[in-house]
């Protein structure tokens, strides 16, 4: 298994310019990983499949993290061929707004489809190139993104305007009227 | 950088459609809503069916019924906090889901496990994955129409397992048994010799089982030839566990990355030629057996000594910051936890890498073109837990 150093220059030789960036990790795990420029991650994800040294065939796990800053994807790779990994990489989107557009990497491994509509479910990261970008887990016509460290939950999710108020308003002007006529105590 | 132009506009490679059938001018598809209360989604589930006559057309899972962000309250309570909450992930082996979160807790702080603790945990974790293996072959052969039998069948060995949980842990399910370096209690010698004997037995309700189900004409005639799934399109798909090795791919992570002692033990893989049902149920058949195998050795071999590091971090402890992906073989395919440390109490991110969520991607591939009654197979051959796969 190369090292993420090793990886780095391999890829840096396919696709010159594609600005891969270490992220060293000081964890006892020594798992490393690699920060890709969202506009080239697609071919840089096509290289690491398809490189006879590398072969990531395998795409295992697929998360989005919460930073003061900007969203982040990340995903590790196996290889199921050559028996090794993870490859770690990483995207982060330019705010936590407007601008969270990653491109998806489901073209490359279909084992992100499900996950990355996760992360756009939970997280609000939108995927572009991902061929069925809905909610997975939320239902449909929900607003936020409850894994967002910012969320805040609403008092009563299953909220449903009810005829309570109508039915009170009428209940108040009947009371009224009946107390109006001759013989009823509660107009006394 | 010049994006090629193959890259821009993406075509999935290797979908496993069949070229749909025009219905032509003469009828009109039917939507099926299957769940979410239907006796085969094995709990909460709905997949939204479109059938041209019997043949499926369409088919949309729909997520999310048993969701309770299980990840956003992990990360609001401490790392221990979170071990009896992995109990619930997968409720039909618990003891696999606290090994995953123990395993990646460990990564992150860097703990080492005794030795007699490792036993413990392949012991539990075999017994776990043959009482998995049976009950989801019961529950294949339930929806198949044989009511009741092979699942009672399953389901009396799975109790003689359970009892040992019970007797070592406190709990049948909820075990709430690893903590981050090693195991919550001993177990008696006593215990071990009673776990002798229920392993002594399940090699006869493995031959039995295969006796009534292997060859049976009905199973087989269901079975074979439906939900085939290809191997590469498994592998792209991020298809684990005895899925994919129906397939006929060789991955094993008890092999493959060697966690915990399993590198000390001999077992075989089982691999499928055709990766339909059949071949999946017959691969679960085969790794009960593998697992006796392990079972075997492991108690013959079982050292003494603690089950607990000494220097074990249990609780109050703040991992440097940091992250750490830890994954293990679950019965049901990789379970793997992923958790960064930013030097706090709590996990900074915590994430379940779920076996049954992603092993459905594939589902709707599997089931174009196979009659709505084959779909509850081909779903029940993948064998999915909702508390695992809505978390």
């Amino acid at each position: 298994m190369k090292t993420v150093e090793e990886i780095k220059s391999a890829i840096e030789a396919v696709l010159p310019g594609a600005g891969v960036e270490i992220v060293s990790n000081l964890s006892p795990s020594g798992q490393h990983s690699l920060r890709l420029k969202p506009e080239c991650a697609l071919a840089v994800a096509k290289f690491l499949r398809d490189d006879a040294e590398l072969k990531l065939d395998y795409l295992s796990n697929a998360t989005g993290v919460d930073w003061p800053e900007s969203l982040e994807a990340v995903y590790h790779l196996y290889s199921v061929e050559k028996k090794h990994g993870p490859v770690i990489l990483r995207m982060k989107t330019a705010n936590r707004t407007d601008q969270v557009e990653l491109p998806s990497l489901t073209p490359i491994w279909r084992s992100a489809e499900f996950q990355e509509r996760e992360i756009f479910d939970l997280y609000g990261i939108v995927f572009t190139g991902h061929p069925d970008l809905r909610r997975l887990l939320m239902w449909e016509g929900f607003k936020d993104h409850p894994m967002r460290r910012d969320y805040r939950e609403p008092d009563d999710f299953e909220y449903e305007p009810t005829a309570h108020d109508e039915v009170l308003k009428r209940s108040t002007e009947h009371q009224a009227a009946v107390a109006g006529q001759p013989g009823s105590e509660a107009g006394a | 950088m010049k994006v090629a132009e193959e890259l821009l506009n993406p075509k999935l490679e290797g979908w496993n459609r069949p070229a749909l059938a025009d219905p032509g001018d003469e009828g009109e598809l039917l939507e099926v809503a299957m769940g979410p209360h239907h006796p085969s989604t094995h709990g909460v589930f709905r997949m939204d069916v479109a059938l041209d006559g019997e043949r499926v057309v369409r088919l949309r899972p729909v997520f999310g019924y048993l969701h309770r962000n299980h990840e956003k309250i992990a990360e609001g309570i401490s790392y221990l906090a979170s071990m009896p909450y992995t109990d619930r992930l997968d409720y039909i082996c618990p003891i696999t889901n606290n090994w995953a979160y123990a395993l990646a807790v460990e990564k992150l702080t860097g703990q080492e496990v005794p030795e007699r603790a490792e036993y413990l945990r392949v012991i539990l974790g075999e017994l776990t994955r043959f009482q998995n293996h049976a009950s989801s072959i019961g529950f294949l052969t339930q929806e198949m129409g044989a009511l009741g039998t092979p699942l009672m069948y399953a389901f009396r060995e799975r109790e003689k397992i359970l009892d040992l949980f019970e007797e070592l842990t406190g709990a049948r399910m909820m075990v709430n048994y690893m903590r981050f370096g090693g195991c919550r209690v001993d177990a008696s010698a006593a215990w071990l010799d009673r776990t002798r004997k229920v392993v002594a037995g399940l090699a006869g309700f493995v031959d039995e089982f295969e006796r009534l189900l292997a060859t049976n004409e009905i199973l087989m005639a269901r079975t074979q030839g439906v939900g085939v799934l290809r191997a590469d399109l498994a592998i792209n798909a991020g298809v684990t566990g005895p899925m994919l090795r129906a397939s006929g791919v060789n991955y094993d992570i008890r092999k493959v990355d060697g966690y915990g002692i399993y590198n000390r033990f001999n077992f075989r893989v089982p691999l499928g030629d055709h990766g339909d049902v059949y071949d999946r149920f017959m691969i679960r058949l085969l790794e009960m057996r593998e697992s006796i195998v392990i079972l075997q050795q492991a108690l013959k071999e079982i050292p003494g000594g603690p089950v607990m590091s000494s220097t074990a971090k249990i609780r109050g402890f703040r991992p440097k910051p940091g992250e750490a992906y830890g994954r293990i073989e679950a019965p049901k395919g990789e379970l793997g936890f992923y958790l960064i440390s930013n030097g706090g109490p709590n996990p900074y991110r915590y994430r379940v890498r779920p076996p049954s969520l992603i092993n459905l991607t594939i589902l709707e591939d599997m089931c174009l073109g196979h009659d709505v009654a084959d779909v509850v197979l081909i779903f029940g051959s993948v064998d999915i837990v909702l508390g695992e796969v809505d978390r």
